[in-house]
């Protein structure tokens, strides 16, 4: 025992950093593959911290962005080969939901390298390995997360997570694949590119609405102070600020003089 | 289920955690008492222990006293893998009165001491962070309750191979109806192409005679040849299938379980030792062919080259069954060669008798001499080797080892030594070659105990080449939503512990189409697959875990993009307009709860506030 707390006062060597690292595993597969590579006994990195799920499609892009939000270094998750997933087709999702997180994280500024989705069997214990060895790494180089450290990077990825909630992106990501395979409700199948597209575009709108609702939680911001700190004209700003006073999200506030200014209105609280 | 009385989730949690040593397994490389001692400092955390072997009979016990003793209603195990173990500890929780859904896996073995192994300061601390995790969602979870679903007590085969008849004979012996599907016209499988078989040596055709006379005769057993089965849905006990093919009409019906015995066909090694190139190259299973037909040409020489395509040529695995093939096969040459089993008659003409005693030609009588008296370390005597037969026949299988297992294939193995059957081993750096010189066939092989390029003049080469798997396994796969291997044989639950069982409740697997087997083999595993589908058609129904999805109606907008992804239509809209759950057919992947645009759907104990909770617990720093 007495052993056992000198252990818990060990101190990391601060040369090295030490990643802090969630894995979500699939159940059937990736979660195997990581129990078969213990039973194998291949080595690796112990930065991630797995959670087991039933399909990697459980997880929506709010659950990685809060994780980011919470300051995690990296992300990992794991799912069966494209055409081997236990629920037949949930992994096509994952890989349409992933490509959306990674855009979001992009147009937050936040290194989308540091979310990484790998397929690892049942069968590959060896694959899992060097996956979380060569994650580690990637994500060691990276650095730490700033989120903690720096509330604007917060506020992005926080805005990035709150356009991840939106109807509109959920249903576009959700509704994604089948409009690629069998069209929509008129049959008429959409290019994936076109398709593409279109949700990029609506990403990069419901991310820079959904930042102008983290930059004026705090203090009312006027388009102008908006459109500077966030990067964007300011006739965009506008727009935004139009669409989210019909959607009843902001409010005019304090006009100082001529200018106007929006403040953010909270529904409830954090639960 | 007598489980409510501490199942109250709206209790506080009063959260136990037992933290397995597993021997050393975990013990040698994690400093369990410290983890468990840390563990008890968590919130919520009112007991927490450490056991030897937490899955032993001790280990259980302590977890049914601590549920006793601290009045917990939440049981934290942190040892092994929840993919083997979780059913066990569920059950002992069930055992003592605490719902099984408020039990949480902590897996510290797998996925952490047997992958840190030279760091045990840092799998302690992960172990640590692992636990914690474990207890922020163990604080969250809810009790469930499981709903009951009825079994139809009758089952489908596919395919009407050795396995497949043995599974369905067994059922059918059981009193289950069964609906064995061929898609060719004949019953038998692979083994009708086979000669005699080994260890028995009795002809394949008389082996499985009984068999398909007792799956054709079965009054429980409905047979459908030249069929397949054409559409799958449902769920265990619940499956409605169509069985149907060409010129057969559509069958629609309604079965409780399925077993898959589709069996394997042998790879085809084209472009390997002049397969194909040259017309005494053959595969063993052509050989066989050869044999059961009697049109195998005379034969003086021949060559066996075994793991032709397998063990890293084109496929990973050993075939396992080919060494003892080659080895019966082998023998039958040297056996046969007066006619015994008639195996080189050809369309009824006996060829001519060799004469019993005959008289090697002086130089290899002088060959052996020197070689039997260097074995002794004297000189050796010519009068000694009587020449039968079988001297005629040199039979050789190159091979890179033998594996020749167990206790009869070994002692045939023995056998084949001991009537001059020649074994060479190569590597796969010097691997034999076949070629013809002039019209002549010819093995030339470097021989690795004399370090030396030979050759040798043959009349058939016999390239053993392992099973495969069929190749439209996939489609099989993809209908029944079972999943494949790397190499296309279907994939088990789990490799020791469920063999014959898939991850999907209600399909089982055997034979073959799981991997190379000999008969024995698949009738031992058939045989488990028929009692194992049994058990829930016996029982009568099944207990659907209560791990599915939750459409809070509150929120539900009927926008139906839920029902667009769910692959299993386990999810429609009710009168009202909204989406509800079939929660008999949904499997709880989570897909509909990812993409729901109001976020109305939640999974059973996999909710978003469980997953984040854990997450959270995982990035916090040790307090």
């Amino acid at each position: 025992m007495a052993e056992a707390q000198t252990e818990i006062k060990e101190t990391p060597k601060p040369s090295e950093f030490e990643p802090k690292i969630i894995g979500f595993l699939c159940n059937w597969c990736s979660y195997a593959g990581a129990d078969l590579c213990g039973v194998s006994r291949y080595q690796y990195p112990t930065n991630v911290r797995s959670i087991r799920v039933m399909c990697s499609t459980r997880i929506s892009p709010h659950i990685v962005l809060d994780i980011f939000k919470a300051g995690a270094d990296g992300v990992l998750l794991g799912g069966c080969h494209l055409n081997d997933c236990h629920y037949i087709s949930g992994n096509f999702y994952t890989e349409k939901r992933v490509r959306l997180m990674k855009k979001l994280l992009e147009d937050a500024g936040f290194d989308p390298d540091r979310l990484r989705l790998e397929w690892v069997s049942a069968s590959e214990g060896e694959k899992f390995s060097k996956v979380v060895t060569e994650f580690t790494e990637q994500v060691r180089k990276l650095g730490p997360s700033k989120v903690k450290k720096d509330p604007m990077v917060m506020a992005k990825v926080a805005a990035a997570d709150g356009a991840s909630e939106t109807f509109r992106l959920r249903a576009l990501s959700g509704r994604q694949l089948g409009l690629e395979k069998t069209g929509n409700v008129y049959g008429q199948k959409v290019e994936k590119e076109e398709l593409e597209r279109v949700i990029d575009q609506a990403t990069q709108e419901e991310y820079e609405r959904s930042l102008i609702i983290e930059l004026s939680r705090e203090k009312p911001r006027s388009v102008k102070d908006l459109g500077k700190i966030m990067d964007v004209p300011t006739d965009r700003v506008l727009r935004h600020i139009v669409a989210l006073r019909q959607r009843n999200m902001i409010t005019m506030e304090h006009p100082e003089g001529l200018t106007p200014t929006y403040k953010t209105i909270e529904i409830g609280g954090e639960q | 289920m007598e489980t409510t009385a501490k199942a109250d989730a709206k209790d506080k949690p009063r959260i136990g955690v037992f933290v397995c040593h597993c021997g050393s397994n975990i013990g040698g490389f994690v400093d369990v008492p410290s983890v468990a001692k840390y563990a008890a400092t968590l919130p919520d955390v009112v007991y927490a222990t450490d056991n030897l072997y937490t899955c032993a009979e001790d280990g259980l016990n302590s977890i049914r006293e601590g549920i006793r003793k601290h009045n917990l209603n939440r049981v934290v195990v942190a040892s092994c893998t929840p993919r083997t173990h979780a059913p066990l500890f569920q059950a002992t929780c069930e055992s003592a009165g605490l719902n099984k859904y408020l039990f949480t896996f902590v897996n510290i073995r797998e996925h952490c001491s047997w992958v840190h192994m030279k760091e045990k300061e840092k799998a302690t601390k992960k172990a640590r962070d692992l636990i914690r995790m474990g207890v922020a969602r163990s604080r969250l979870l809810q009790a469930q309750v499981e709903e009951k679903v009825d079994v139809e007590p009758s089952a489908v085969i596919i395919g009407g191979g050795v396995s497949g008849m043995t599974a369905a004979a067994s059922l059918a012996d059981m009193g289950f109806p069964v609906h064995l599907v061929e898609r060719e016209s004949e019953l038998g499988g692979f083994v009708k192409n086979l000669n005699n078989l080994y260890v028995t040596e009795k002809s394949a055709a008389d082996t499985i005679k009984p068999l398909i006379e007792k799956v054709k005769s079965h009054k429980n057993v409905k047979l459908h040849m030249n069929s397949t089965l054409k559409s799958v849905e449902g769920f265990i006990g619940n499956y409605d299938i169509v069985i149907g093919g060409k010129g057969v009409e559509d069958l629609k019906t309604k079965v409780g379980t399925i077993v898959v015995a589709t069996g394997a066909l042998e790879f085809m090694p084209e472009g390997l030792y002049g397969y194909t190139q040259y017309p005494n190259v053959v595969t063993l299973t052509e050989f066989e062919i050869l044999c059961k037909k009697k049109t195998l040409p005379k034969l003086k020489n021949v060559a066996f080259i075994q793991c032709v395509g397998s063990r890293g040529q084109n496929k990973s695995y050993c075939s396992r069954i080919c060494c003892n093939v080659a080895i019966k096969n082998a023998i039958n040459i040297v056996d046969n060669y007066e006619n015994m089993l008639g195996l080189m008659e050809k369309a009824g003409t006996v060829i001519d008798k060799v004469p019993v005693e005959r008289t090697a030609p002086e130089e290899i009588l002088e060959r052996r001499r020197r070689r039997r008296g260097r074995d002794r370390g004297e000189e050796g005597s010519a009068d000694e080797v009587k020449l039968g037969p079988s001297e005629k026949i040199e039979v050789t299988i190159f091979n890179r080892d033998v594996m020749a297992y167990g206790i009869e294939h070994e002692l045939t193995y023995n056998k084949a030594r001991e009537k001059r059957v020649k074994f060479v081993r190569y590597t796969p750096e010097h691997l034999p070659r076949v070629y013809m010189e002039g019209s002549q066939l010819m093995v030339g092989y470097f021989h690795e105990t004399l370090k030396l390029e030979r050759t040798m003049p043959v009349d058939m080469v016999v390239l053993s080449t392992p099973l495969v798997s069929q190749p439209d396994a996939h489609d099989v796969a993809q209908m029944l939503k079972v999943p494949l291997g790397q190499e296309g044989f279907f994939l088990e639950a789990h490799v020791k512990l469920r063999p014959v069982d898939f991850a999907t409740d209600g399909i089982y697997v055997c034979g073959t189409c799981r991997g190379p087997a000999d008969i024995t083999e698949c009738v031992t595993q058939a045989s488990a697959a028929a009692s194992r589908a049994a058990i829930p058609m016996a029982k009568g129904y099944v207990q659907a875990e209560a791990l599915t999805s939750v459409v809070d109606d509150t929120k539900c907008s009927g926008c139906g993009t839920c029902i667009q992804v769910c692959p299993y239509g386990a999810l429609r809209k009710n009168d009202k307009g909204q989406a509800e759950v079939i929660v008999a057919a949904c499997k709880g992947c989570g897909c509909c709860g990812a993409t729901c645009p109001e976020g109305a759907i939640t999974m059973t104990n996999y909710t978003d506030a469980q997953l984040l909770a854990e997450a959270r617990a995982g990035l916090q720093e040790e307090v």
